[in-house]
């Protein structure tokens, strides 16, 4: 198990590399920030001081030879917007993302899982029909409608929740809120498939034969067995969401990864662009480790060796 | 009054367990579908009754409703009781149905693998039918181990916490078992428990069953499609055919004197019943067709990063034998006896790491593509045939990469001609396989063996996976396949008595190494190794007949 994660490491170390390549070249891609940073009628003299400071002036490789050097002292450079160090911005914000997107995950999974279950009691019956009408819709709405409406109805119509911004606890409903519904009703469908081809299966009907209760077959015999569809599409939803669930923090202002990224982005503001797509990368590929432990602890038939 | 348990005793005569005029139907897309009509049978404690039939019979229907499993819809119960020491079952609630189940009534299902839970330990899925019958947590654990200990498997303490897929598929019927006899049960009903077995694990299965019937007194219900098993075990049988019981009677009457057309007829399919094959005696010093010579096979371990190497497994070793013009070589042996990776070697789908096998003299083992005189039929004809490809095409498939055999123009009418050759008509060429029954998809097989006009046929496990009577049609279509074009088979089943009306010679082989090979009379009546007569003995329908 041991020697398991340690490849997986490796594996992951390898495909970061790549990325911190791709990440430096495609930043500078966006354009030279010193044309943003200064006024449009800024002397020569002062563009090429601005250069000089930030190290533009040196050849595209040479720069790259710096980031790596101050990169494994894990210096990602300052914030050219902000001014602090890059890697605070991020760490300050990469929480707030993880909360929002760990409470919509966990609301996510569990009202999938009961309402799924329960819906694959009796396929095609009432309530499957009902979950899976629901599920559809849920997993249909497009998030920034969502986000939009649910404004204007809680927050502008009756005035029980604060449109944008941060806060208390009442900040952060509607948006746990709109980034909830899309997941929840995705994972609704997985589960109610996994959970109706584990009901019909063998050991279900050994189960029944053996006198065991209704419950402990649908929650204990069945569940089980469909997990393992669940959380592979339970992970992949939680990777897009650790990348930050940028339509969702832009509408709301919800001073998250997401948010941070774009405002970087559009500022050419490429130390914030690196350290934001390094920390959110290395978290994903750990997300993802974990993950594959899961199936192990899971199914025993499957062995991480 | 009561029984020795406290159980009340049925009323008058009643019976344990009496089904009387049950019909069950199925709602489907395609209309109704009736399973079983107007079924009745009964057992006593200590009785042994066999439930006979080939798949679609309805042979598993009856003991389905007896325990509730029947999902309705799509099933409906039109009419009938199913009566359990005079209660009808098909009127209780679901609650009094479940502390039925397992604790009066019990069963065994056949394919172990998919019956147990694979994510639960085999400790904790015996003990749950004590704990589903209000036993304690801690109190059930220790009745399970005695259990399993009772029903031998081995080392049981020890492997108490293992997985269902850590054990073979013997031992893991021996836990299926140990779970249904938990609660000293009333009724076992043993749906095809042995299907998935060797011979010689079959023959200790059922040796358990017995025991543990004598033992503890109860009704045993076997369902099978084996008339092997039916002889070896049962008092009385009722045989099935079309959802409806044909015949009913001790198994010595209907054995001895059955009154059905349908009984006699199976009776008839039986192989071997009919001696031996006559042996051509081979034509002296014609050179054979097929020879091969220390022909090994070692799977090499493969060690990884971070993983160390294991002991490489030796699956074939130094095996040697010869298969002339138009002759027929069984080959028989358990699995993991390396049959099939005689056979994988031979048509190149896996690598020899020793030896050497020769067709006509030319090396099968370097030749850069596979010789196309050598086909192969294999068991599963429902996964060997592409389900997305026509009948039309699979059979003209192998014309598009050998272009020389016929051309294209030709392709609709020779198919049509194989079709016909195989007991098909020109007709079917248009459909899927799907649509076609287990043994009509095996003779689409042999018609797409026989396009490419082989000297070869190898049949691994061709007719295992089809009942009785179809394997006989299969078996006679094979036959005269090989007097109309001189083929050569080898034939690979763990089916003895299919092997002995078939093949002209046999190789048993075990563990990699063929132990003893002779002509089909030599090994039947005059086995020299130790396994080989195992073999034998534990084949309950040669069994019998050696008795007789």
């Amino acid at each position: 198990m041991s020697g398991y994660v340690t490849t997986r490491m490796l594996h992951s170390a390898i495909s970061m590399m790549g990325l911190i390549v791709l990440v430096f070249f495609l930043a500078r891609l966006t354009g030279n920030p010193t044309d943003l940073y200064l006024p449009i009628d800024a002397p020569a003299e002062v563009r090429a001081a601005f250069a000089k400071a930030n190290g533009f002036d040196q050849p595209l490789l040479a720069q790259f030879q710096t980031f790596l050097g101050n990169l494994v002292q894990f210096d990602f450079g300052n914030s050219l917007r902000l001014e602090r160090p890059a890697v605070d911005l991020v760490l300050q914000a990469f929480p707030t993302s993880l909360i929002l997107a760990g409470t919509a995950m966990t609301i996510a999974l569990v009202v999938a899982v009961v309402a799924g279950s329960l819906a694959a009691r009796n396929p095609n019956g009432v309530l499957d029909r009902f979950v899976n009408m629901i599920a559809l819709a849920g997993a249909s709405l497009p998030n920034f409608w969502l986000a939009l409406v649910s404004v204007l109805v809680f927050a502008v119509g009756l005035r029980w929740l604060p449109t944008s911004g941060t806060g208390g606890l009442s900040y952060w409903i509607l948006p746990v809120m709109v980034l909830t519904v899309r997941p929840c009703g995705l994972l609704a469908q997985v589960v109610r498939g996994a959970m109706i081809s584990a009901l019909s299966s063998a050991y279900v009907k050994t189960a029944r034969a053996k006198g065991v209760k209704k419950r402990v077959i649908v929650f204990v015999h069945a569940l089980r067995n469909a997990m393992l569809p669940i959380i592979t599409v339970a992970g992949d939803q939680a990777s897009g969401m650790i990348n930050g669930a940028v339509v969702v923090e832009m509408i709301f202002g919800f001073p998250g990864i997401g948010r941070l990224m774009m405002e970087s982005i559009q500022y050419r503001d490429f130390a914030v662009i690196q350290a934001g797509v390094i920390v959110t990368a290395a978290a994903i590929f750990l997300l993802n480790i974990v993950i594959d432990l899961a199936y192990a602890l899971l199914d025993p038939r499957i062995k991480h060796a | 009054m009561a029984d020795q348990d406290g159980r009340p005793v049925p009323e008058g005569n009643g019976h344990l367990v009496e089904v009387r005029n049950l019909s069950v139907e199925f709602h489907t897309k395609g209309g109704v579908v009736p399973a079983v009509r107007d079924v009745s049978w009964h057992i006593d404690r200590g009785e042994t009754l066999a439930i006979l039939g080939e798949s679609g019979s309805g042979k598993s229907v009856s003991s389905s409703a007896l325990m509730g499993l029947i999902d309705i819809p799509p099933g409906r119960i039109t009419s009938g009781e199913v009566l359990y020491r005079g209660e009808d079952l098909l009127k209780a609630t679901a609650e009094r149905q479940r502390e039925i189940n397992g604790s009066r009534i019990a069963m065994v299902f056949q394919d172990t693998l998919a019956a147990l839970n694979p994510v639960y330990p085999i400790g904790w899925q015996v003990a749950e039918t004590f704990r589903s019958h209000g036993v304690a947590r801690a109190s059930a654990n220790a009745k399970a181990l005695e259990l399993l200990e009772r029903v031998g498997l081995p080392n049981a303490a020890a492997r108490f916490d293992d997985f269902p897929h850590q054990f073979s598929g013997g031992q893991r019927q021996r836990i299926m078992i140990a779970m249904a006899i938990a609660l000293n049960p009333d009724l076992l009903i043993a749906d095809e428990p042995t299907t998935a077995l060797d011979v010689t694990v079959q023959a200790r299965i059922l040796g358990l069953l017995k025991d543990l019937q004598r033992e503890r007194g109860m009704g045993l219900l076997m369902i099978t499609h084996d008339l092997g098993i039916v002889a070896g075990m049962a008092d009385r049988v009722a045989i099935m055919n079309g959802g409806r019981i044909v015949e009913t009677g001790t198994v010595r009457e209907v054995f001895e004197t059955p009154k059905h057309p349908y009984t006699r007829s199976l009776l008839d399919a039986i192989p071997g019943r009919h001696g031996f094959p006559e042996v051509a005696p081979s034509a002296g010093g014609e050179e054979p067709l097929l020879r091969v010579e220390a022909l090994s096979k070692e799977y090499a371990s493969t060690s990884g990063l971070f993983r160390k190497a294991r002991a490489p497994v030796l699956a074939l070793d130094r095996v040697s034998f010869t298969l002339g013009r138009g002759e027929t070589l069984g080959i028989v042996g358990e699995s993991g006896s390396g049959k099939s990776t005689l056979v994988r070697t031979l048509v190149g789908l896996e690598e020899a790491t020793g030896g050497e096998a020769t067709y006509r003299g030319g090396s099968l083992l370097r030749a850069k593509e596979a010789t196309r005189q050598i086909q192969m039929v294999f068991q599963d004809p429902t996964a060997s045939l592409n389900p997305r490809m026509s009948v039309q095409e699979i059979i003209s498939e192998p014309w598009a990469i050998h272009r020389d055999v016929v051309p294209r123009e030709n392709w609709r009418e020779r198919v049509g001609d194989l079709l016909v050759q195989v007991g098909l008509s020109r007709e079917h060429a248009a459909r899927f396989p799907h649509q076609f029954s287990g043994g009509q998809r095996q003779r689409i097989a042999i018609a797409r063996a026989l396009a490419l006009k082989p000297e070869i046929i190898i049949c691994d496990e061709a007719v295992s996976s089809l009942d009785v009577s179809v394997q006989a049609q299969v078996i006679a279509l094979l036959k005269s396949l090989k007097d109309e074009f001189g083929l050569s088979y080898l034939f690979i089943a763990h089916d003895l008595p299919v092997v002995r009306s078939f093949a002209d010679r046999v190789l048993v082989m075990h563990k990699g190494v063929i132990v003893e090979q002779g002509t089909t009379r030599q090994i039947f009546t005059d086995p020299q190794h130790a396994y080989t007569r195992e073999l034998l003995g534990s084949d309950p329908l040669l069994g019998a007949s050696a008795a007789a």
